[in-house]
């Protein structure tokens, strides 16, 4: 299990074939990739800058995988989630699960990346043409985490 | 008792800093208690009272209103989280 925050950027295919190989039983890989969006509503998206509460997030991050491993049956996990500036294009983040059968890996990504949008302390701040502004919460990803 | 308060996101740059060290009064007992106490410098940290749905954090774990404090405690206030 690895939950890696960084600046640098990361490649997906390699963080996919490590789960692959991560043991003869993995029959199944489920992976998630999050970009930055060059248009989010009406204005145009410049850049990104994600704040972190170092220590903590690292923390959520690992119960989040632990809840999943209790949930369901997992062989590997890898959460990656990047901070500082970003551009549009840009990956912000992946997690990957591998699984003997597609249903654990499918059930688990989905659920980390539900409970890492609403648990793990990131923030996006957006600067556009008409200045920088925080992004806000939004209750579609609260919905989407009670669900769980 | 002596505690550390970090503050983060759209409240970092409202309050203009990023930590503090603070001695508390005996009357402040609990995160929520801290929280008025804050509130109570006016001015600026009257975001304390108005942020909507304000996280607290008592030594990087989610706390609760009532969650108590305890000398070298490290306390955080944040707005709704928003990454992945």
């Amino acid at each position: 299990m690895a939950v890696r925050v960084q600046t640098e950027d990361f490649d997906a295919g390699a963080e996919i074939a490590v789960l692959c190989a991560a043991s003869p039983e993995v029959g199944a890989c489920a992976s998630f990739v999050g970009v930055v969006r060059a248009r989010d509503g009406g204005d145009g998206v410049a850049a990104m800058r994600l704040e972190h509460y170092s220590g903590m997030t690292e923390k959520a991050c690992e119960a989040i995988v632990a809840e999943a491993r209790r949930r369901w049956r997992l062989i590997d996990v890898t959460v990656i989630h990047r901070v500082g500036e970003l551009a549009p294009g840009d990956r912000i983040v992946f997690v990957g699960v591998a699984s003997a059968h597609r249903g654990d890996a499918f059930a688990a990504c989905e659920f980390i990346m539900d409970y890492l949008k609403t648990r793990a302390p990131f923030w996006k701040q957006e600067c556009t043409g008409r200045g920088s502004r925080w992004v806000e919460a939004r209750e579609d990803d609260d919905a989407a985490a009670a669900r769980w | 008792m002596a505690i550390r308060i970090l503050y983060f996101a759209a409240l970092r740059e409202a309050l203009g800093r990023p930590e503090e060290s603070m001695e508390l009064p005996e009357s402040v007992g609990t995160v929520e208690a801290l929280r008025l106490h804050l509130c109570g410098r006016s001015g600026a940290w009257e975001v304390l009272g108005r942020t909507r749905n304000l996280r607290m954090a008592i030594n990087q774990e989610m706390a609760q209103p009532a969650s108590p404090l305890k000398d070298g405690d490290e306390v955080a206030f944040f707005p709704p989280v928003t990454g992945g």
